[in-house]
């Protein structure tokens, strides 16, 4: 078995509202070393199967998992067997 | 006059946009479920606002993979009027009809209230009963209206006359106070703020008629 590791996070350029609330709620909590928050999605896929996986992740990512007009994303697969 | 009102698992501004229509005795409207794979018949498509599947992943990302949405395209490209009120120009946008998207509002907060907007470019199919620079007051309902394109794609929009309407005061953090697009056939509106919840003075106003007017004279005038 495989595990398939997506994040999916806002491009660099965008604005994240929920990041900058998470930031606001960490200072006050006193954690005032953090500078930045920037929420992103993360997404677990199992697969036996990784026959051409890399580029069937790709278009995974492209056809759904990923708004390419606001979003990046990077994966990595694991064996977890 | 025949037009469609697709319904999603989830839409719930379909009785609305239904009523709009009705309210005009040449149109004959009907819902189309998202189930359905043509829209064989019909002159105009209307894509409702709500939650379609729930808002999972992204809104609107769901309700792209519809059945209905392939008859969509195709209906788009032969040039017929298609119009994707709130969650609908967020399906309109992730099936690719539109460009940009839409991000969380900048403030973080669903926001449900009236919102001036002005008519940017009246000469489109969807504009034309309004005066150019007329201010209207239409609510938007939305958490996710935050209109984002890159500084390209704003350039192109604009020279096209692309933009159709903008914010008087940006409610939601939007791109240059963007609330409605078109594509560059000019015949797919998007828009964030709800024109068929404003056809009555009984609900409030009646700013949206135009809009609704706006169509049908297109179409009478093509069939003409």
């Amino acid at each position: 078995m495989y595990k398939i590791k997506v994040h999916v996070y806002l491009k660099e350029n965008i604005l994240d509202p929920q990041g900058k609330a998470v930031t606001n709620a960490l200072h006050q909590l006193g954690f005032n070393e953090v500078q930045t928050v920037r929420v992103g999605k993360y997404f677990q896929l199992f697969t036996d199967n990784v026959d051409d996986i890399e580029s069937r992740i790709k278009s995974m990512c492209q056809k759904l998992l990923v708004n390419e007009v606001i979003e990046d994303v990077d994966f990595t697969i694991e064996n977890a067997a | 006059m025949k037009v469609a009102v697709l319904v999603f698992p989830g839409s719930n501004c379909d009785q609305d946009m239904l009523g709009a229509w009705q309210l005009m005795p040449e149109v004959d409207c009907e819902y189309v479920f998202h189930s359905e794979s043509s829209l064989e018949g019909f002159d105009v498509v209307a894509v409702p606002g709500g939650f379609s599947y729930g808002d999972y992943l992204r809104c609107g990302a769901i309700a792209r993979f519809s059945p209905v949405m392939k008859a969509l395209q195709e209906f788009a490209e032969s040039g017929k009027p298609v119009i994707g009120v709130c969650n609908g120009f967020q399906i309109l946008l992730e099936a690719g009809l539109l460009e940009g998207a839409l991000l969380r509002n900048e403030g973080l907060s669903f926001i449900c209230r009236p919102e001036k907007l002005r008519v940017v470019n009246k000469h489109s199919m969807f504009t034309s009963a309004y005066v150019e620079n007329q201010i209207l007051e239409i609510p938007i309902a939305h958490g996710e209206g935050n209109y984002y394109c890159d500084a390209e794609t704003y350039a192109r929009l604009k020279s096209n006359g692309q933009i159709l309407f903008e914010y008087e005061h940006n409610p939601n953090g939007s791109f240059m106070n963007i609330a409605g697009i078109c594509n560059s056939k000019g015949n797919v509106l998007g828009m964030m703020p709800h024109p068929e919840r404003v056809v009555e003075s009984l609900l409030g106003g009646t700013d949206g008629l135009p809009l609704f007017h706006s169509i049908l004279n297109y179409c009478q005038q093509k069939t003409a």
